[in-house]
This record gives C-alpha cells, sequence and structure tokens, in this order.
C-alpha cells in the first residue's frame, strides 16, 4: 500500500527519478508466434496438393469436360434447372406465406388445415411426393369439373407439372414455417402502433409487420432458394430434363461418366455463387433500421 | 367547464373487461368534456391502461359501452341488439383518437418522417407533399426537425416518444391517449416528453393520461381520476384528489408515489 502511495501519479519516461527497471524506452514488444498454426496450415496445403495432383494424373479427360461444358443439351438442362427453381420458390413462397397467415387465424378450420399441410409435406420425403405427383393418373384418370373442365391427367401432370407441384408445395410447407417465425418476431407493439393509426388488419401486414418480417424471414429462405437449385436434380427421377438427367443422358451414351458429372457440378457451384451474392445484397435492403443503428452504436468504440 | 353529456368527446358506462376469470374493469363511468385534460393515475394492475385501450378498442369491452365523439366505439346499435363491427369499421373509428404508448413503438423500418407521413398517407390517402409539409412543422415544434432521416434506433427515448406523439398528432385526431408515456424513459429525459404534452394541453387538445408523473397531473390536469382494482376511486380537481384524496386509497398511494 505505502509504494503505491509514494508513486507519482503520471510517472514521464524522461524522468530521472523513475529508477532504471521501470524505464522502458528501449523495450522491443515482439508477438507470439503461433507454430501449430503454422504447421497445421503446411499439412492441410500438403494433402491439398495430393487431392490436386490426383485429379490432375487421375483418368479424367479435362478435354471431355471442356467440350461439353456449353454443349446444348446441357445448357437447355441449365436453362431448365433455373425455371424449376424460380417457379418452385415463388410457389413455395406463396404458399408459405398463406399458409403461415392461416396458421396465425383465430379461424380453428384455417388453423387446422395449416397444421396439416406442414405436418404432411414436411413429414414425407420429397422423392416420394414427387412420384405421387408425377403418378397421379393411376387414381385420378380424369382432373376438373366433370361435364365442363375435364383433362386426362396424363396430358396434364407432365414432369415439369409434377416437378413443380412437388419441389413447390413440398417448399411452401417449409416457408410457411419461416414466415410464421418472422411474423412472431415482430413485436405486438408495432401492429398495435399501427391499428392506432387506422390502419386495418390486412394494411397493417402489408405495410409494417411483414416488411420488418423480411428481416428475419430472408436469410433462411435465401438458403432455400440455393437448396432449391440442387434439389431440382432429383427431379430427374420424373424425367424433367433439367441439367443432372441431361448430363446422364450424354454419359449414357459416351460413358464419359465423372466428365460430364464435373460439368453439372461446376454449373451449380456457379449458379449457387451468383445466387449468394443476390442473398448478400438482399440482407442489406431489409435490415434498413438495425443496420444503421449497429454501425451507429460501434463507432464510439471505434474511436476510443 | 365544457359541456358534458351528449357533446362529451368520451361518454363511458358501465365498462367491463375480463382476462379470463379476472375482471380488469369494474363498471368504469365516465365523461370526459371536449377539451378537457384527464390524468388517470394508480397502481400497476389497477385497470388504467386497460380501460385506455377499451377507449380506442385495442381491447374490446365485455359489458357496458363507450362512445366516442358521439360513435358508440366497436358496434353498430340496431334496436337493443349491438353488432360488433367488422375490421374496416374500427379502423376508421380509431381515426378520432390518436394514441402514444409506453414503449414509443414507432415503426422500426421506417425513419422518423416516414413514421410520421405513413398513416396520412396510407390510411387517409392525402396528398403527399401536403403531408410532408406538415410533418416538418410538427417536428419544428417537438424540435426534432434535423432527425427526420433519423431511424428509431439512433434516437433516444425521449426523442422516439417526441416522434411518436407528433405521428398520433399529423392524423389531426380528436382526442388524445397516452399510456404511461414516460415511465420508459431514464430520469433525464422525461421532462423533455413532458413539456410536449404541456403544449398540447395548452393547445386545447382533449387528452387522457395514464401517467405516475404526479407533478404533471398537478399543472396540466383539468381532471384527475385515482384507479384501484379496476374501478375509480376518485375523480376530481388536481387540487381535491392530489392534495386532499377524500378516500383512504389514494391517500396511501399518493404518500407511496411521493416518499
Amino acid at each position: 500500500m505505502s509504494s503505491i502511495e509514494t508513486l507519482q501519479p503520471v510517472p514521464r519516461s524522461d524522468d530521472t527519478s523513475v529508477p532504471p527497471e521501470f524505464t522502458t524506452a528501449h523495450l522491443r514488444h515482439v508477438p507470439r508466434r503461433y507454430y501449430g498454426r503454422w504447421m497445421a496450415a503446411a499439412l492441410i496445403l500438403l494433402a491439398f496438393a495430393f487431392v490436386i495432383q490426383a485429379f490432375a494424373t487421375g483418368q479424367i479427360e479435362w478435354k471431355v469436360v471442356g467440350q461439353f461444358f456449353t454443349a446444348k443439351a446441357i445448357l437447355i438442362g441449365l436453362e431448365n434447372t433455373i425455371i424449376m427453381t424460380i417457379c418452385a420458390m415463388v410457389l413455395g413462397i406463396v404458399l408459405g406465406v398463406l399458409f403461415a397467415i392461416m396458421y396465425m387465424s383465430p379461424n380453428p378450420v384455417l388453423k387446422n388445415v395449416a397444421r396439416f399441410y406442414v405436418w404432411f409435406f414436411r413429414g414425407t420425403p420429397l422423392l416420394l411426393q414427387l412420384l405421387l405427383w408425377f403418378n397421379l393418373a393411376l387414381i385420378f384418370p380424369t382432373i376438373g369439373i366433370p361435364g365442363w373442365l375435364e383433362a386426362r391427367t396424363v396430358d396434364l401432370i407432365t414432369p415439369f407439372i409434377a416437378t413443380l407441384l412437388g419441389l413447390g408445395i413440398n417448399q411452401g410447407a417449409y416457408t410457411a414455417e419461416v414466415v410464421r417465425g418472422g411474423i412472431l418476431s415482430v413485436d405486438v407493439g408495432q401492429s398495435e402502433a399501427a391499428r392506432s393509426i387506422g390502419m386495418t388488419s390486412l394494411t397493417t401486414l402489408r405495410r409494417i409487420v411483414l416488411p420488418q418480417a423480411m428481416r428475419v424471414i430472408i436469410p433462411p429462405v435465401g438458403n432455400e432458394v440455393i437448396s432449391m437449385v440442387k434439389l431440382t436434380s432429383v427431379a430427374s427421377v420424373i424425367q424433367y430434363s433439367e441439367i443432372l438427367r441431361n448430363a446422364q443422358t450424354i454419359y449414357y451414351a459416351n460413358a464419359r461418366v465423372m466428365e460430364l458429372l464435373i460439368v453439372a457440378a461446376i454449373w451449380y457451384l456457379a449458379v449457387v455463387t451468383v445466387l449468394s451474392i443476390g442473398q448478400h445484397f438482399l440482407e442489406r435492403h431489409f435490415s434498413k433500421g438495425h443496420r444503421r443503428a449497429r454501425t451507429v452504436m460501434a463507432a464510439p468504440e471505434g474511436g476510443a | 367547464m365544457p359541456n358534458v353529456g351528449r357533446g362529451a368527446m368520451v361518454y363511458a358506462v358501465d365498462v367491463e373487461k375480463y382476462f379470463g376469470s379476472f375482471q380488469a374493469l369494474k363498471g368504469i363511468n365516465l365523461a370526459l368534456p371536449r377539451g378537457e385534460v384527464l390524468c388517470i393515475i394508480g397502481p400497476s394492475g389497477s385497470g388504467k391502461s386497460t380501460f385506455l385501450r377499451c377507449i380506442n378498442r385495442l381491447e374490446r369491452a365485455d359489458r357496458g359501452a363507450i362512445w366516442v365523439d358521439g360513435e358508440l366505439v366497436g358496434f353498430r346499435r340496431v334496436g337493443d341488439t349491438l353488432h360488433e363491427l367488422g375490421d374496416r369499421d374500427l379502423a376508421r373509428q380509431r381515426l378520432v383518437c390518436g394514441m402514444v404508448f409506453q414503449r414509443f413503438n414507432l415503426f422500426a423500418h421506417m425513419t422518423t418522417l416516414q413514421n410520421i407521413i405513413e398513416g396520412p398517407i396510407t390510411v387517409q390517402k392525402r396528398r403527399r407533399a401536403e403531408v410532408v409539409d406538415e410533418a416538418m412543422s410538427l417536428l419544428e415544434r417537438v424540435g426534432l426537425a434535423d432527425k427526420r432521416d433519423s431511424y428509431p434506433l439512433e434516437l433516444s427515448g425521449g426523442q422516439q416518444q417526441r416522434v411518436a406523439i407528433t405521428r398520433a398528432l399529423a392524423m389531426r385526431p380528436k382526442l388524445m391517449l397516452f399510456d404511461e408515456p414516460t415511465s420508459a424513459l431514464d430520469p433525464e429525459l422525461v421532462g423533455e416528453v413532458l413539456a410536449v404534452m404541456h403544449d398540447l394541453a395548452a393547445s386545447g387538445m382533449t387528452m387522457i393520461v395514464v401517467t405516475h408523473e404526479l407533478g404533471f397531473a398537478r399543472e396540466a390536469a383539468h381532471r384527475v381520476a385515482f384507479m384501484d382494482q379496476g374501478s375509480i376511486v376518485e375523480i376530481g380537481s388536481p387540487q381535491e384528489v392530489l392534495t386532499q384524496p377524500r378516500h383512504p386509497r389514494t391517500r396511501e398511494f399518493i404518500a407511496a408515489v411521493l416518499s
């Protein structure tokens, strides 16, 4: 205690009264070296080099990969994959919002229908659902309003329609839960304030609740768009000619299995990369009122 | 005092409200003349906020009836039957009241200006340019014109509450309801909000203020009501209720708040 009390409040480096063992001007700071990290990095790089070498010298005809990369069948498959991703996702989001609102409705019939929908389509495998839609003609030979508008199911349920229904309706069940979570994340006070300025329930939902719920909804839905790109490949089993199925058709003929699978993989990666960038900007847009606050609060910290 | 009765701004008769088996309001009767400022005080859980929320139908009264500006709230009367109104009619009725909440409840995804012009443009379908002009002069009045492009989270509690008052006023209400407007504020920010409310009271606005600020009640209110356990125990001039309360429960409450 007594020694601390006798110290000057602020010792200065040029103060001759400072004892020699406390002078600091000539001292050098050396950051700690992490040898473990260097070792780990070296090992990983080595393993990586082996993999590269294996692929470079393996039985892969890279020329074939390049040759089929922009083949017409592959590009048509790519186009179909993208079209299906968009259509199925739009259907999924529309159904998701609809069933999320039904789920939260005070009407017990609407609520339980929404519950059943989510339970059924989340509870059965997607592949099974696709096969169910595709084979609908086995139980319903014709669809429509009898005597007025009827069509043979086989003509109506093309691979495109079966895939769209399968993927979209399945997606809707997941999106409904995401949307419901997003809506629940918005404080009740927000809708009370909206009603207090004379908004109807629908206007409140559209102008106040959904825009704020989007901040919570966008990241998981973004992930689901990305997984939808890849899920479309499941539709190859019901003859929808997306990219994987077209790649398969080609390698059944020329036996270049790995080369064509690599072509498909690169295209999937390309599409997913573009979508990830888009997701980033979308998230930024919908974090209005939250992102700014974060930077404002962080600023004084950085300055201090 | 202005005219009471049929010309009253708020006329509440035997209002009862239940939450499950708990009776939150045990028959509230109140006539609020136009231009009057009424402060409602009382311990928490006494039903003050519930009554306030019944007036603009954020809560539905289970018994009794409330008339606001001469119109029966929440129901259409056919003979002796009251038919509950739909969403659209309720929304229209709420236009008479402006409401200020304890937790401000500014729209978090909108700037100050957007918060204020949202109602007039979306609900009242007024012209944007005119609404913006009016919003800016209102903001000027509460000293926040420079915050027009700030988001709520960038504002202090006191600033948020002043914006919330402005948002309610932009709808040109005939009656302003304040639900504990200063209870969520840091002590040093209470004054700026009360100052705005003082100005509003002085401008002749009809106001019902649920509050713990006895000082504000003493200075700005025409009448003060003390509520306890779902009833209005005592109502009268600030002098009568705050200085010489007749009821022992009022005395105990005021002593507890002042100590």
